[in-house]
């Protein structure tokens, strides 16, 4: 049996309904707030600021330190232990390489940029979520960047290759499923994050890519417009 | 022939294309690709003859020689003082610099203690920001009574005004004294109910330093809180 139709009726090349704001933490240095579907991500960006213990200082570069954190009754299925595990451990890893082709910390020697990542409410493709918001985030801040980085997880399910998946895509259990999450650096169209869970074929991967490639360009722009609404002139 | 690809004065966002062709210049918060201009994070435009440049909207305060700025002392050393001076670095006073001549065994307690703020002034900033202030100068002291705000280091200028008539008129319509640190910390003396008028104008000017028009604004906003006429001679 062949996939045909997705489970919530999107096209197969369409993403979930997304929401972005940015300064939505006022103590943060910069913040942002990035809803695709049903997955939430929030994330506060703090510094550059002075790094402790002093030998994780870098006296030549600035440093980028990334945190992921699902929250307890964020997903599904059982309450999420808090605190950080290996899987959040890998994925607060793989966001900061995401993130650091971007930012330029040269300026700012000894010091640490902070981004917290948290998610409140939980729908698969939240390492993708999670790096849209912080790319806000980062931005909001004033930090010194090049480009901005939009994500998004490209998956098979069955036979089709479809954009965004929803848990029960990843979860579909009539056929098998490959899930690969992709940043693209949007400028540029660089790609900065690749992982791939389950097995495809090499045209397949090339298929997800373009596919990754356009979805994210729909999401840098949304991200964009978020970040210039802050300023925007209000009509009192 | 250069092509423009902003107008002046529009907020962008890192990685926008500003500007092409190589008859343009960046300047700062800006960088050259090949034969385009980009942003390097989000502000307002600023296009000066052939320079572009992009003013920052946020980020930390980051020293430069020769500026007056507000400090809390926030330790104290053998022969100095640690501050804090609201960016990813802190600064040192040196007895040397101090006001007066210190005695090798005095206690410096008895001149700066710490949690006091002072007005201090930046003399050198080393490339691994190594920050060194001084107090020998007109107008840098201890400060005594009053509150502290802090606010955005980037909208200082806006607080300010042009010549200083912006917080002249501040001062004028309330009675307070204000001082303006350039790393963004204000300390405001008078009378309590005075003090929150003042808080909650340099808020307002932070929120809208980047809409044309601000003078005229904020001169509206103060005369509705003190009920009083406010002139103003133009500073041209």
């Amino acid at each position: 049996m062949s996939y045909t139709k997705r489970n919530d009726g999107r096209k197969f090349d369409e993403t979930r309904p997304i929401e972005a704001k940015v300064g939505v933490i006022k103590n943060a240095d910069g913040s942002a707030y990035f809803k695709i579907g049903k997955t939430v991500a929030y994330a506060a960006v703090y510094g550059p600021r002075g790094i402790h213990p002093k030998f994780l200082q870098n006296p030549k570069n600035g440093k980028l330190r990334c945190f992921y954190n699902m929250m307890p009754f964020s997903s599904m299925g059982e309450r999420v232990r808090p605190g950080a595990n290996r899987r959040a451990k890998e994925i607060a890893m793989v966001t900061e390489k995401a993130l650091l082709p971007i930012i330029d910390l040269i300026e700012f020697p000894n010091s640490v940029v902070d981004v917290f990542i948290e998610l409140p409410q939980t729908d698969a493709g939240t390492r993708c979520a999670g790096i849209c918001a912080a790319s806000m985030a980062l931005a909001d801040a004033g930090i010194p960047m090049k480009d901005m980085v939009a994500s998004v997880s490209i998956g098979r399910v069955d036979d089709k290759l479809v954009v965004d998946l929803d848990y029960s895509e990843e979860s579909y259990e009539d056929g098998t499923v490959a899930d690969i999450p992709i940043a693209v650096i949007s400028r540029t169209g660089e790609i900065s994050l690749l992982q791939m869970d389950g097995k495809l074929s090499r045209e397949d991967l090339k298929k997800a890519i373009e596919m990754a490639k356009q979805a994210c360009s729909k999401i840098d722009k949304i991200q964009r417009d978020a970040l210039k609404k802050k300023y925007e002139v209000k009509n009192e | 022939m250069g092509k423009l690809l902003v107008e002046n004065k529009t907020i962008v966002t890192p990685g926008e294309e500003l500007a092409e062709g190589m008859d343009f210049l960046p300047a700062e918060g800006t960088f050259r690709d090949k034969d385009k201009i980009i942003a390097s994070g989000l502000g307002l435009v600023n296009i000066n003859g052939r320079l572009i440049k992009t003013i920052s909207m946020a980020g930390r305060y980051i020293p430069k020689r020769g500026d007056t700025i507000i400090a809390k002392v926030t330790d104290i050393l053998m022969s100095g003082w640690i501050l804090d001076i609201a960016s990813a670095y802190s600064a040192v006073l040196s007895v040397k610099e101090a006001k007066d001549f210190i005695r090798r065994d005095a206690d410096l307690t008895k001149y700066y203690d710490i949690d006091d703020y002072i007005i201090t002034n930046i003399i050198r900033v080393t490339s691994q920001r190594l920050v060194d202030v001084s107090m020998k100068g007109p107008g840098l002291r201890k400060l005594i009574g009053g509150r502290i705000i802090k606010a955005n280091s980037n909208k200082v200028p806006r607080i300010i005004g042009k010549g200083g008539s912006m917080v002249s008129m501040i001062k004028q319509a309330t009675e307070c004294s204000i001082t303006v640190g350039q790393n963004g910390i204000v300390w405001i003396s008078g009378s309590p109910e005075k003090e929150i008028i003042v808080v909650k104008t340099i808020k307002k000017i932070e929120q809208e330093a980047h809409i044309s028009g601000l003078t005229d604004r904020i001169k509206t906003f103060l005369e509705k809180e003190t009920n009083k006429k406010i002139n103003i001679e133009k500073v041209e």
